[in-house]
């Protein structure tokens, strides 16, 4: 049986369908109206001007992250620490923040550049260890609860505000060190001009570049990889960088836009929910982008939601989580017609 | 229990594994079931244990025809199959172990249970301690726990698959008396898979030979080896010698080198090869030869003795360092171990030759389309490897060799090819050796490696036993040295 080629490039639609379908009916059996539930997330996320950048504005750190897990994912590894990478970009955005004083350029390219090494730093880190042994999922959750509880550290002391610690954030960083924003939004035009610049790059790396391709060998087959001269501990190390580095620059965006200092859960679990967003994807370069900025539109929408249906914003990641759920569930549409054969098989037989 | 097999087929994919095989085992007696790797008597072994479906014929016990859905259905019938690697749980105790895959209730009657244990044990002169825990029991331990298992399930007909890989001498001595009297006092049907002669020789009373897929002959043991070696591996022509040339400067050297594996330690070995040199090691199967083979590349780490690479000595050395060096190793595993799934032969070629930063997309077209041209490869440059036939991806290998290989190290280099395509492969490893490189390579085929190699390096049980010209051995002489003798 053949099957037109376009089915598989629409499939991720039919997991999208079934996963709204599941979230109006809790949304019945809550008692509320699945079409006004899902009018104000839509009204939240794109209902003005304001609120469109503001949804950018979210997407920004998460597409950053994002990209960074392509790479990683490219070569094999299931970096879960990039939460963990992704907070050390905003810790080492703010250590600059909050030591220097220059010239507004100046200072925020020495944050992101402090913030890009630092999340490098974090992500070589679970590349060492997987060298000796750790599995890089292992590796990077510990690392992931290290960079918080270093978060909790530094916010309780040694950068604690100076009329006394609150436990909730450090001083709000001087304006030279802040990215400038749109109007009364979140949104900054010179994150966004990194995040593009930042997914040109990446397209480039894994569709044009030798490193691209050894990365592909290296996570399709490393013995294979090995025997044609792939390096697996030298690339290994650098996938890591640069998805370290990415999710560093996330997590300095976010400090530096959408908040305006260091704070507990810096990162409100973009680094999850950036992993979610390229499985969703199906590892695909320009389905990323996209997908990502699904995911910013529903949480950010949510938001609305909450004020007008007395629903709790939760309902956006219940969404999200159902959607990925799902598709991990039906995975491909062979596994599913490989799932439908034998069941019917099982029936015959019995 | 008698049993019988009947035309037993299965292929998998374009490979043929057993076709039309039909065996009788009687009751009471130990077989043998020999054949060298890729003979086919896993395969056959997995069918009769359940493990397996065939395609096509009938397995009868008693007389009775039988369908097994899974090793659980075959050993409710009575057969029980021992795996190489123990089929048990490290982290669970010797009674966890030994109650798992019982049908039974809720509660687990553990007290009866480890007295059922320590009886079996005593009955079958096994020491067992039911609650002692798998990962700190010996190999030959945790052997003899699953024959107890598979004993107290029902088994009537015992599988062992190379039992002694891996044991003591004294737990070895220990199974073959248990084997003996389960087959002489309680009628037990047992066959041995092996291809171990001595042993076969030593606990078997007949042995069934497979070669290529098919029933290559019986023998009532003991026989002489000689016999058995000519059935595993047929008979061969005599051909004419062709003229040796002289070895040119050592390429690979190796003084008092060994390796280690979890199942072998391999002796220290001195050996050297000289460039326009072919060497084949000749073995059974899981001699030594593999390991050490694998160490030259640096792909296993040697745990004593010294390397040399066209006489510069080595430390630690890794295979990309190797690489770098001119060495290069062709593992038996194409897909495996080689070419990469879902990457087409452009990507390929713009792998091993990187071309600056970026990807040169239409270099590598035409490097790829030049090797498909010139190694005869069946495949457009857009296709993937893994669409490619066994010999297409082998010549296509090839195609990615440098022409500056000073060392080619392979595996079995024609394994799954037909004719033409091995020809052609020892003519393209020919031209490598006349520009100077030399080549070691293993192979289970004897007439292979007496045809193509200058000098054969025989290896028994982790020791090279015989290093010998090829031009003055034969198969009957090599037969008898892989089988141990002197």
């Amino acid at each position: 049986m053949s099957r037109p080629a376009w089915l598989p490039r629409l499939w991720p639609l039919l997991p999208s369908f079934v996963a709204l379908l599941l979230t109006s009916l809790l949304l019945l059996a809550f008692g509320a109206s699945p079409p006004l539930a899902f009018g104000a997330i839509w009204e939240g996320a794109f209902g003005n001007q304001d609120r469109l950048l503001t949804t950018v504005a979210f997407w920004i750190p998460l597409m950053l992250s994002s990209l960074g897990l392509l790479i990683s994912f490219r070569a094999g590894l299931w970096n879960i620490g990039i939460e963990g990478q992704f907070i050390l970009g905003a810790i080492g955005a703010s250590w600059v923040a909050l030591s220097l004083q220059l010239p507004a350029p100046l200072q925020i390219s020495l944050q992101m550049l402090a913030a890009m090494a630092a999340g490098a730093l974090w992500a070589g880190l679970a590349g060492v260890l997987k060298r000796w042994g750790v599995h890089e999922i292992f590796g990077g959750l510990a690392l992931n609860n290290l960079a918080i509880i270093l978060t909790n550290y530094l916010i309780a002391g040694p950068w604690q505000p100076p009329e006394g610690g609150s436990f909730r954030g450090t001083a709000p960083f001087h304006a030279d060190a802040l990215l400038p924003l749109v109007g009364a939004t979140r949104f900054s035009v010179v994150a966004l001009g990194l995040a593009l610049l930042a997914f040109g790059l990446v397209v480039l790396a894994l569709r044009n570049s030798a490193w691209g391709l050894r990365l592909k060998a290296l996570g399709r087959n490393p013995r294979s990889a090995l025997l044609l001269g792939v390096s697996s501990r030298r690339e290994t190390l650098l996938a890591m960088a640069f998805c370290g580095a990415l999710a560093g620059l996330g997590g300095a965006v976010r400090v530096l836009s959408w908040f305006d200092s260091l704070r507990q859960s810096i990162s409100g679990g973009i680094g999850y929910l950036a992993l979610m967003v390229v499985i969703l994807a199906a590892f695909r370069l320009l389905w990323t982008p996209l997908v990502a900025f699904f995911f910013a539109a529903v949480l950010s929408g949510s938001v609305v939601l909450q004020l007008r249906t007395q629903l709790h914003s939760s309902l956006g990641n219940i969404l999200t989580g159902v959607l990925v759920l799902l598709v991990l569930l039906f995975g491909n549409l062979d596994s599913l017609r490989a799932w439908w054969a034998e069941w019917r098989a099982g029936r015959r037989r019995s | 229990m008698r049993v019988e097999l009947e035309k037993i087929s299965k292929s998998f994919g374009p490979v043929q594994a057993n076709r039309a095989i039909s065996l009788a085992f009687e009751p009471g007696l130990i077989y043998g079931l020999l054949g060298e790797n890729g003979a086919g008597k896993s395969t056959l072994m997995k069918i009769l244990s359940g493990y397996q479906p065939a395609d096509s014929g009938r397995i009868l016990l008693d007389g009775a025809p039988q369908r097994f859905r899974s090793p659980l259905d075959a050993l409710a019938a009575g057969v029980g199959m021992l795996y190489q690697d123990p089929l048990d749980l490290p982290p669970f105790t010797v009674l966890e172990n030994y109650l798992l895959g019982r049908r039974g209730g809720l509660a687990i009657p553990r007290r009866r249970a480890a007295g059922e244990l320590r009886e079996l044990g005593a009955r079958y002169g096994f020491e067992v301690h039911p609650h002692e825990r798998i990962e700190d029991l010996s190999l030959g331990e945790r052997q003899q726990l699953e024959l107890l298992r598979l004993l107290s399930g029902g088994a009537r007909l015992l599988i062992l698959d190379e039992p002694t890989t891996g044991i003591s001498a004294a737990q070895k001595e220990l199974l073959f008396n248990s084997l003996r009297s389960l087959a002489r006092d309680e009628g037990k049907t047992l066959i041995l898979v092996s291809h171990k002669l001595d042993e076969v020789q030593e606990l078997c009373n007949r042995a069934y030979v497979l070669r290529k897929g098919e029933l290559a002959g019986e023998a009532e043991l003991p026989c002489p080896n000689k016999r058995l070696v000519g059935l595993m591996f047929g008979q061969l022509p005599s051909r004419p010698a062709r003229p040796r040339p002289e070895a040119g400067p050592p390429r690979l050297e190796l003084r008092g080198a060994a390796v280690r594996s979890p199942r072998l330690r391999t002796q220290p070995t001195d050996l050297q090869v000289g460039a326009g040199e072919v060497l084949g090691l000749a073995g059974l199967e899981g001699s030594g030869q593999e390991l050490l083979l694998r160490a030259c590349a640096g792909l296993l780490p040697l745990a004593a003795g010294e390397l040399y690479l066209s006489g510069v000595p080595q430390r630690r050395l890794d295979y990309l360092t190797a690489r770098q060096l001119g060495v290069h190793y062709l593992a038996a595993g194409r897909l495996e171990e080689g070419l990469v799934s879902g990457m087409t032969l452009s990507e390929h070629m713009a792998l091993v030759n990187p071309n600056g930063l970026f990807v040169d997309r239409a270099a590598s077209k035409a490097q790829a389309a030049e090797r498909i041209r010139q190694y005869q490869v069946v495949a457009r440059p857009r296709s993937r490897v893994e669409e490619l036939s066994g010999g297409n991806q082998q010549r296509f290998l090839f195609g990615l060799l440098p022409p500056d290989a000073q060392l080619i190290l392979a595996e079995h280099p024609t394994r799954g090819l037909d004719l033409r395509s091995s020809d052609w492969i020892w003519g393209q490893l020919d031209e490598r050796r006349k520009q100077g490189a030399a080549i070691v390579f293993l192979s289970a085929e004897l007439d292979e490696i007496l045809e193509r190699s200058d000098r054969i390096a025989v290896f028994f049980a982790g020791r090279l036993s015989r290093v010998l010209p090829a031009g003055e051995t034969s198969v009957d002489e090599l037969g008898h040295l892989i089988g141990g003798g002197a």
